[in-house]
């Protein structure tokens, strides 16, 4: 039987995962996919938590909704900007992405 | 070992090692269609946590939109691939031992930490549990994130209009 650690220690692995390709991608839609992974880990862990710590109540796959609604929100709005940065810039890279106004 | 403690590992190490593909690839394209089967083992531990309505809403979501999106931006601003540029910058070694020392930290509080097990059961449905918690106790939740929704659309058009 899985308990709730084993799905605390699964998501700690995927969060430094999400966490590694956000601070060694070049490309703002590879840090965007990492930014996803992260999301999902806090997720698995609001609903492991509703499982085994408070059974009772709803509150958790609640919360995990509406943090998949919000990344939908912020998935949309980063490649916006992800789209108008490359129309004025050309380029997508962040470490090119270097001045404020042009 | 019972299903379900086999039906976790099975789902873990696709979650993971897809994972593992979506932040290593040197092709972007691969690193987004890996982002699939990722969200799909995350389905998968739902189900197993019995949240059913937030399995299927994990694949209309995630799998659907957020990786279709992904796609489309890809196709928009590289031309199809980013095969040619250099996807890593210069903080490689740095980077894997910040995120190695983030997981340590993580694993250790959540082996450490005497968690309190909750009594009672979750609801036979939570379908219509969750649908009759966001029209009652949580409605002015429910109403504030369509609000952000709505805001978030607008912007989203507005910054990727193209300027007159």
């Amino acid at each position: 039987m899985p308990t709730l650690t084993h799905y605390l220690v699964l998501s700690a692995l995927l969060f430094a995962l999400g966490l590694f390709a956000v601070v060694t991608r070049r490309n703002s839609v590879a840090i965007l996919m990492g930014i996803e992974l992260m999301l999902n880990a806090a997720n698995v862990n609001l609903a492991a938590f509703n499982r085994f710590a408070a059974p009772g109540e709803l509150q958790g796959q609640i919360f995990a909704l509406i943090v998949i609604t919000l990344a939908a929100c912020e998935a949309a709005v980063g490649l916006a900007l992800v789209l108008a940065a490359y129309r004025s810039l050309e380029t997508i890279y962040v470490d090119e992405i270097n001045v404020m106004k042009w | 070992m019972t299903g379900e403690a086999l039906a976790f590992y099975v789902l873990a190490a696709l979650t993971l090692a897809s994972g593992l593909v979506v932040v290593t690839s040197p092709n972007i394209v691969h690193s987004a269609v890996a982002l699939v089967p990722s969200f799909l083992g995350v389905t998968g531990l739902y189900v197993l946590l019995n949240a059913e309505f937030l399995a299927g809403i994990q694949i209309l979501i995630y799998a659907g939109a957020i990786t279709v999106l992904i796609l489309f931006v890809i196709m928009l601003t590289e031309g199809g691939t980013g095969m040619r540029a250099r996807q890593r910058n210069e903080q490689g070694p740095i980077g894997a031992a910040v995120a190695a020392a983030m997981a340590v930290l993580l694993i250790t509080v959540a082996t450490h930490t005497a968690w309190p097990r909750g009594a009672g059961t979750l609801p036979a449905y939570t379908t219509a549990a969750i649908g009759r918690s966001f029209l009652g106790a949580n409605i002015l939740v429910f109403e504030g994130t369509s609000i952000v929704l709505l805001v978030s659309l607008i912007g989203a058009i507005i910054i990727a209009r193209k300027e007159e």
